[in-house]
C-alpha cells in the first residue's frame, strides 16, 4: 500500500480569483488617496524657467501657490496682456497678497505654520518688476520661505 | 415542496467594477512633483533696530552680481559671461591665491571639522525691474550651484558621501563651513539671507 496516492485526474483546477477584487481595491484606494481632484484652474500662461539646482517640494500641503504670468488668449480681451497675479482662482493685485498669506497661514495647523512655504510659479518671460513687488509683499507678510518653481533641466539654455 | 436554499451572491463582476474605478483614478492622477529653488527672504527691517551689521561687511567680501534690464550680467563691475559665473563664484569663495580683492578667511571652530579657515564671502545679487525672470533664475541657479558644488566636494573628500546623503549633524557642519549667504534685496541695508 503506497502512502502517496497517484493523482487520478490530470486537469488543473481553475485559479481562485476570490482575492482579485481585494487586490484591485487596494490599488484603487491607493490611487484615490493620491489623486488631487481640484487643481487650480489657471487663467494665465505659466511657462516655468529652467534650472538645474531645483529641489523637490516635499510637503505640498504646507505650500501656497502664487502664479504670475500673462492671461491666456481667451482672456486677453477682458484682462489685457499685462502680467497678472493669480491667487487660488482669481486675479489679484499685489496688496491682496498679505491677506492671502494670512488666510493660508490660518488654514494650517499651529505646529505647521512656521514651516509654511510659498511657491512662486512665474512665467519665464515676465520682467522682474512685478516679482520684486510680490517679494516685498511677502516680506511684509512675514512669509519668508519661498520657492522659485522651475522646470528641471540638465543644461540651461538662455535665449 | 423543495427547500429554498440561499443562493450566494455572484461577486464575479465586483472585480470588473473595481477595475473600472481603478482605471478612472489612474487616468486622472497627476503625479507631478514640484521642483524649485528654495530661498529665504530677509525679514523686513525693524525701524527701531540699530544699524544691522551687514553694513559693516568688508567690501572685499561681497561679490556683486548684477543683471541689468538688458539681461547683461556683471560681476564686480565687469561684464561677465553667464557660462563663467559658476567658476567665478567658486573662485571668489575659495580664493586659493589669497587675493586681497577677494573674500577673506577667518578661523572658525566647527563641530566635526575642528578649527578651520572659513571664507567670509557674501554674494549680493541685484537686478533691475526690467530683467527677464528666466535670466534672473538662471543666475540664481548658478550661484546656488557654485555653493552646492563646494559643499558636495567637501562632503565627498571628508566622508566620501554626497551632500544630500549626509545626516543632519554633518549637513549642519558643512553648511557652517560654506556659510555663504546669497542676498537678493537691499544688501547694503539689510542682512544677507541664506
Amino acid at each position: 500500500m503506497s502512502k502517496f496516492k497517484k493523482s487520478t485526474s490530470k486537469n488543473v483546477g481553475s485559479i481562485n480569483t476570490a482575492s482579485l477584487p481585494d487586490i484591485v481595491f487596494m490599488l484603487l484606494f491607493f490611487f484615490m488617496t493620491v489623486t488631487v481632484l481640484r487643481e487650480v484652474e489657471l487663467k494665465i500662461n505659466v511657462n516655468l524657467p529652467d534650472a538645474t539646482e531645483g529641489k523637490k517640494l516635499e510637503k505640498k500641503s504646507l505650500a501656497s501657490f502664487i502664479y504670475i504670468g500673462l492671461p491666456v488668449e481667451q482672456l486677453v480681451a477682458t484682462f489685457g496682456s499685462e502680467p497678472k497675479i493669480q491667487l487660488n482662482d482669481s486675479f489679484k493685485e499685489v496688496p491682496d497678497i498679505q491677506d492671502f498669506i494670512a488666510q493660508e497661514r490660518e488654514s494650517l495647523d499651529e505646529t505647521d505654520r512656521p514651516k509654511m512655504l510659498v511657491s512662486l510659479k512665474i512665467d519665464r518671460d515676465i520682467s522682474m518688476g512685478v516679482v520684486i513687488d510680490v517679494k516685498q509683499a511677502l516680506r511684509q507678510a512675514n512669509a519668508l520661505k519661498i520657492m522659485y518653481a522651475n522646470n528641471p533641466v540638465d543644461i540651461i539654455a538662455l535665449r | 415542496m423543495a427547500k429554498r436554499e440561499l443562493q450566494p451572491i455572484n461577486a464575479g463582476s465586483m472585480a470588473d467594477i473595481a477595475f473600472l474605478l481603478l482605471i478612472f483614478f489612474l487616468v486622472t492622477t497627476t503625479m507631478d512633483s514640484d521642483m524649485g529653488l528654495l530661498r529665504l527672504l530677509p525679514p523686513m527691517p525693524d525701524p527701531n533696530a540699530p544699524v544691522p551689521e551687514a553694513s559693516q561687511i568688508n567690501d572685499r567680501n561681497i561679490l556683486e552680481v548684477k543683471v541689468n534690464q538688458f539681461n547683461v550680467l556683471s560681476v564686480e563691475g565687469d561684464i561677465a559671461r553667464f557660462e563663467d559665473l559658476r567658476e567665478l563664484t567658486r573662485y571668489f569663495i575659495l580664493n586659493p591665491a589669497n587675493d586681497l580683492t577677494m573674500s577673506e578667511k577667518e578661523l572658525k571652530t566647527i563641530p566635526l571639522f575642528g578649527d578651520v579657515m572659513v571664507s567670509k564671502a557674501v554674494i549680493s545679487l541685484q537686478n533691475d525691474r526690467g530683467t527677464t525672470y528666466s535670466h534672473y533664475i538662471a543666475v540664481q541657479n548658478e550661484l546656488l550651484a557654485a555653493r552646492d558644488e563646494l559643499k558636495n566636494e567637501l562632503a565627498q573628500s571628508t566622508w566620501g558621501l554626497r551632500y544630500d546623503q549626509l545626516d543632519e549633524e554633518k549637513t549642519k557642519a558643512v553648511d557652517q563651513y560654506y556659510y555663504v549667504p546669497i542676498s537678493e534685496a537691499e544688501p547694503k541695508k539689510i542682512g544677507g539671507n541664506k
